[in-house]
């Protein structure tokens, strides 16, 4: 066997072992965070606060990828999902607000309508068209993007600051996991639940999550009003 | 390029492929579905269970280490905190190689939720649900259910007090009627739908938790054994998060029939 056989071997370690080995350039930016996640490629002083620029390695969090997706963010998830208009989305998609997303389903009697009323609420409070409130259902059998949209109406959930979506149920299971959100069908039409409103910054980290119904919103509004900021 | 070369080369090139796609996939074994009556729930209806087929093993330390060969991204170092907190494989030396004295036919554990489903579905398989998971667990060495079996559900119990059993190799205990090694003894085994044992009873928090599931009422109610083991069991997996990487929890994959 002479070296051309191996050519196409060669080539595919050369393939894997080049994605493993980029180093990432160093990076400078604001311990203050002043411009986000602004970085530069040398240092200086940030020309918001006029600190010393530090190297982004050094800073703890958020560590951000190459992708700009830090490895805390619910963006990793690759998982897709329908909305009410039948769009297909990733939750990458919402990056760059403010995301509040309550887990429901549609067909829920008792404690979703209070829930939902909880996410009208805290959006008349919160009032910033970069806030997005996102309702994910739990019964994606049920849930289909019309029976969404029509739920939608019906709830006065008007407007593209509004996002119910629908996924495969592995991907639901999942995402109820990154929530800590507990749920289990318990007969065809009904589902128990955890009831927990969760906020996540522009880069998809949890900041703050809000457990139980009928609870005071302050804490919520005043965390999505500095997340806003 | 001459034929034999080129035959040569795609040859090659199919066994790289399948060394990066796939690691050994344990033998299943098919269980057989029917109505099961799970240990607790808001209605007392029997829960239908199809038939589906079980890894006859849990996965073991040297599985996981090809699967981290071929997944970078689930590496100790790599995998993202978000899918594993920092208990992830803890006792590896490192991203590529076992902890000493550890066996790599033991069971893989210090892993995630998150860990387990990739696991599973880099292999055309599936974590198995709750229920299924307690059916096939029914089975002793002779009987398909051995609810009622005294001296099976002591040996469980049994071995739920013995310490660092994790360590023990696969297949070193026992082999149920399924043809299935070491339901019990080994190991503690995620579920798909673990995270829907709810166990908060307080109402405030929870729409309608299982409360009677932990408090002292249902557990007078719990007549035998099996309800004790089983009892410890749901509220492990009603106290730990998808992120959590614990010392005694490996799993093994499922697949529908």
């Amino acid at each position: 066997m002479n070296f051309r056989s191996f050519l196409p071997l060669f080539c595919i370690f050369t393939f894997f072992a080049a994605c493993q080995s980029k180093s990432k350039p160093e990076a400078y930016a604001c311990p203050m965070k002043c411009e986000e996640h602004k970085t530069y490629d040398h240092l200086g002083t940030c020309p918001v606060c006029k600190m010393q620029l530090v190297n982004v390695a050094e800073i703890e969090e958020p560590v951000l990828e190459e992708d700009g997706i830090s490895e805390e963010s619910i963006f990793n998830l690759t998982s897709s999902w329908k909305t009410q208009d039948n769009e297909s989305i990733t939750l990458s998609d919402l990056k760059g607000d403010v995301l509040i997303i309550v887990m429901i389903y549609t067909s829920c009697e008792a404690a979703c309508p209070r829930l939902v009323a909880d996410m009208r609420n805290i959006k008349e409070k919160t009032d910033n068209p970069s806030t997005k409130f996102v309702l994910v259902s739990i019964d994606p059998k049920t849930d289909t993007p019309e029976k969404l949209k029509a739920y939608a109406n019906e709830q006065q959930l008007e407007g593209d600051q509004w996002i119910l979506l629908q996924g495969a149920e592995d991907d639901v299971r999942e995402f109820s996991n990154v929530l800590s959100m507990k749920y289990k069908k318990i007969s065809p039409i009904d589902f128990s639940h955890t009831n927990i409103i969760s906020v996540f910054d522009k880069n998809g980290i949890l900041a703050y999550q809000q457990e139980g119904l009928g609870v005071s919103h302050e804490k919520l509004v005043n965390e999505v009003k500095s997340l806003n900021e | 390029m001459s034929p034999l070369r080129f035959l040569l080369a795609v040859s090659a090139l199919a066994i790289l492929s399948q060394d990066i796609l796939g690691q050994t996939s344990t033998a299943m074994k098919p269980v057989k579905g029917g109505y099961t009556l799970p240990l607790y729930g808001l209605d007392t209806a029997k829960i239908w269970v199809d038939d589906f087929l079980l890894d006859e093993h849990a996965v073991t330390n040297g599985q996981y280490l090809d699967f981290v060969n071929n997944y970078p991204e689930w590496q100790k170092s790599k995998v993202k905190g978000i899918f594993a907190d920092a208990a992830y494989l803890i006792n590896w030396k490192t991203d590529l190689s076992l902890g000493e004295n550890m066996n790599p036919l033991a069971p893989v554990t210090n892993v995630s939720w998150f860990a387990a489903k990739a696991y599973c579905a880099c292999l055309g398989k599936r974590l198995p649900t709750i229920d299924e998971w307690e059916l096939a667990a029914l089975a002793s060495e002779t009987k398909a259910n051995a609810a009622n079996d005294s001296a099976f559900n002591q040996q469980i119990v049994a071995s739920y007090e013995t310490p660092n059993t994790y360590s023990k190799p696969t297949k070193s205990t026992y082999k149920n009627y399924w043809g299935i090694y070491d339901m019990h003894g080994l190991i503690w085994e995620w579920t798909s739908d673990f995270n829907s044992v709810l166990i908060s009873g307080e109402s405030r928090k929870d729409g309608d938790a299982d409360r009677d599931l932990f408090c002292a009422g249902s557990a007078i109610n719990a007549s035998n054994l099996r309800d004790y083991a089983a009892f410890m069991r749901y509220a492990f997996r009603g106290s730990i998060k998808a992120n959590y990487n614990i010392q005694n929890l490996g799993f093994r994959c499922a697949k529908t029939n």
